[in-house]
């Protein structure tokens, strides 16, 4: 490195020496390459005999600067002209590929087929854990409860801390702005029939999902993936075990069972969360709060809450599953397989929620 | 400029590794001089890859130093870095392609990031590479996933070899060729070495890569190099594990 690559051009002579590869010729290269190209056009003898090191990204320089033919007048060592050789006999065929840019109509295709596909896909999944149901029914000593019980554990006992934190934050919201509302039209008391209600029926269950969604499900995605890509799930095949039934089966049984608890538990800190702040902002004391749910929050409402948690937690560990057995082995479609559960899984449960909400309009709403 | 004057491409003096509770190498001495080809051979388990990574500076030594073409990798600054490790080239065990770049692009990786070579260039250069390792400029098209075990391999010494680097880590390169290709493979590398003045480490545990390329051999064992001296003189040497390797070497010949 401490003999730069030189270049002496003179009447039609072009002389070379000194080290002629890719990191000595870095710190010069545009001006070497302005004067290769310059001097080149003019120049038929080229003397390389005193090059001490020539690397093929010099020879590619130096054939491109020859229009890719050997100059009449050449003078080599003969390692350095192998070098040069292997490039020109190299093919220089084209290799990018043109990214044609698609149409809208096509775009739209695209995702509907796209669609369509992972519909088809969801629903296999299903059908597929229906069966595996009715098989470990019929041999139960299979059923995977150690993989059951430690993703209730991950999903769920270490789920804890967060679902009750944001629960807790958001009762304190809640109340607090319901307050401000309440106490200007004088319907203090209402703050219980508003927490009670919106917490326990609506707000809990869709909280828990969207966390669980963000932390579970996308960890299940991106598990699940990296068993494809490096090709865990074909080693379990290999061994003659069922992937469903190990590896996606647990994980739904988890989130469905974990899920109503956590729901359970992140409405009741919020409720105290909301309590708190009511008792702070309107002088609602706790006792008064907790007799009053019970009249102002029919039980149906805690019924219809739980019942949405196991369906959330169905849908986010379905919608998991199915996208981590949709990763290909390489890095980029993991991220999009773990981005696309989570939005989906999120979306779905939204969807959910609103199906539930226009279907038990008639329940659990206290008759004044 | 002799090349007595140059500083060894490697040198490692006293150095330790430890890997959370595990002490990997203990006062470990190794010195590369340009143009050799060390063959680095060991037990299972002994820290042959874990060394290669030293070297490149991947992992910190406990204790000791690493030296890489003079320099101190880990005192350098990130300019001085950067332009030490586009020195070396390095071929992982498993290949460890970019998997979501296809094969050409993978070789043309590191010529892009040079970003000052033009697209015609890097072509003509990754096509050279691709040729080298015996693929077809057919194959740069497909993902490192539709790849077999062996191109992967090829493909990720094409991707070593793209800056054409003075120093070349090849950590398992036969591993996985067929007894052809390992030959070629051979004979590509002893060309290049030839044309090129590399300086190679590999870690291999094929008898006909290293007789065929090894001018050293280092032999790791017991946390440290045992032995380091040319194939004739280590071969010669007295220690179970060579013992071992030689009777391994003698079975296969037969």
């Amino acid at each position: 490195m401490n003999n730069p690559p030189r270049l002496q051009i003179e009447s039609g002579k072009a002389v070379l020496t000194g080290e002629w590869t890719l990191a000595a010729m870095l710190p010069e290269l545009p001006r070497l390459q302005a004067r290769l190209t310059a001097g080149g056009l003019g120049s038929f003898s080229w003397d390389l005999s005193a090059v001490d090191r020539l690397d093929s990204a010099a020879a590619v320089l130096l054939w491109r600067t020859w229009n890719e033919r050997w100059p009449a007048d050449l003078i080599v060592t003969e390692t350095h002209r192998r070098t040069v050789e292997r490039v020109s006999l190299a093919p220089a065929g084209a290799n990018s590929e043109t990214v044609t840019a698609r149409g809208l109509v096509e775009r739209i295709g695209d995702l509907m087929l796209g669609s369509i596909d992972n519909a088809v896909g969801l629903v296999t999944l299903f059908g597929q854990m229906l069966l595996d149901l009715w098989y470990l029914a019929r041999h139960p000593s299979e059923m995977p409860w150690k993989e059951s019980a430690a993703n209730i554990y991950k999903s769920g006992a270490l789920a804890l801390p967060v679902t009750g934190l944001v629960g807790f934050l958001i009762g304190v919201t809640i109340s607090y702005l319901s307050a401000l509302q309440l106490r200007s039209v004088g319907a203090d008391l209402f703050i219980v029939n508003i927490l009670g209600i919106s917490i326990i029926r609506e707000l809990g269950p869709v909280l828990v999902a969207v966390l669980v969604a963000g932390r579970s499900g996308s960890a299940m995605t991106a598990q699940i993936g990296v068993m494809r890509v490096t090709e865990e799930i074909d080693a379990l095949a290999a061994m003659g075990i069922s992937r469903s039934i190990r590896v996606v089966l647990p994980k739904l049984l988890a989130l469905t069972v974990v899920m109503p608890l956590l729901v359970l538990w992140a409405s009741a800190i919020a409720l105290i969360g909301g309590m708190l702040s009511a008792m702070l902002q309107l002088d609602i004391s706790l006792a008064y709060f907790v007799e009053n749910l019970q009249r102002a929050v029919p039980v149906a409402n805690l019924v219809i809450g739980l019942t949405k948690g196991v369906v959330f937690g169905f849908i986010v560990a379905w919608v998991a599953c199915h996208f981590g057995l949709r990763v290909k082995p390489n890095t980029e479609s993991l991220s999009t397989n773990t981005t696309t559960s989570v939005v989906t899984a999120i979306t779905l449960v939204i969807l959910a929620d609103a199906v539930f909400a226009i279907n038990t309009r008639n329940m659990g709403i206290p008759q004044l | 400029m002799s090349v007595a004057e140059k500083p060894p491409v490697v040198e490692i003096c006293g150095m330790s590794t430890r890997i959370g509770d595990r002490l990997v190498h203990r006062n470990l001495d190794l010195r590369v001089e340009r143009g050799q080809v060390v063959g680095l051979v060991g037990g299972s388990g002994s820290g042959k890859t874990t060394l290669l990574r030293q070297i490149l500076g991947l992992i910190q030594p406990a204790a000791g130093s690493v030296r890489l073409f003079g320099e101190n990798l880990g005192a350098a600054g990130a300019v001085a870095q950067s332009a030490l490790l586009r020195r070396l080239g390095m071929l992982f065990q498993a290949g460890a392609l970019f998997s979501a770049l296809p094969a050409f692009d993978n070789i043309a990786f590191p010529l892009r990031e040079l970003k000052c070579l033009d697209e015609d260039w890097i072509r003509r250069l990754v096509n050279l590479k691709l040729a080298m390792v015996e693929l077809e400029v057919e194959h740069g098209k497909l993902m490192p996933a539709e790849l077999s075990g062996g191109m992967v391999k090829r493909v990720a010494l094409a991707r070593a070899l793209a800056l054409e680097p003075e120093l070349l880590l090849l950590d398992e390169p036969t591993a996985g060729l067929d007894p052809d290709r390992s030959r070629s493979f051979v004979k590509l590398l002893g060309q290049l070495q030839g044309e090129l003045g590399l300086t190679v480490i590999m870690v291999t545990h094929d008898p006909e890569t290293l007789s065929g390329l090894a001018t050293h051999i280092a032999v790791l064992a017991d946390r440290h190099i045992i032995k380091f001296g040319t194939v004739a003189d280590v071969m010669s040497a007295d220690h179970p594990f060579l013992a071992g390797f030689r009777d391994g070497d003698k079975s296969r010949l037969l």
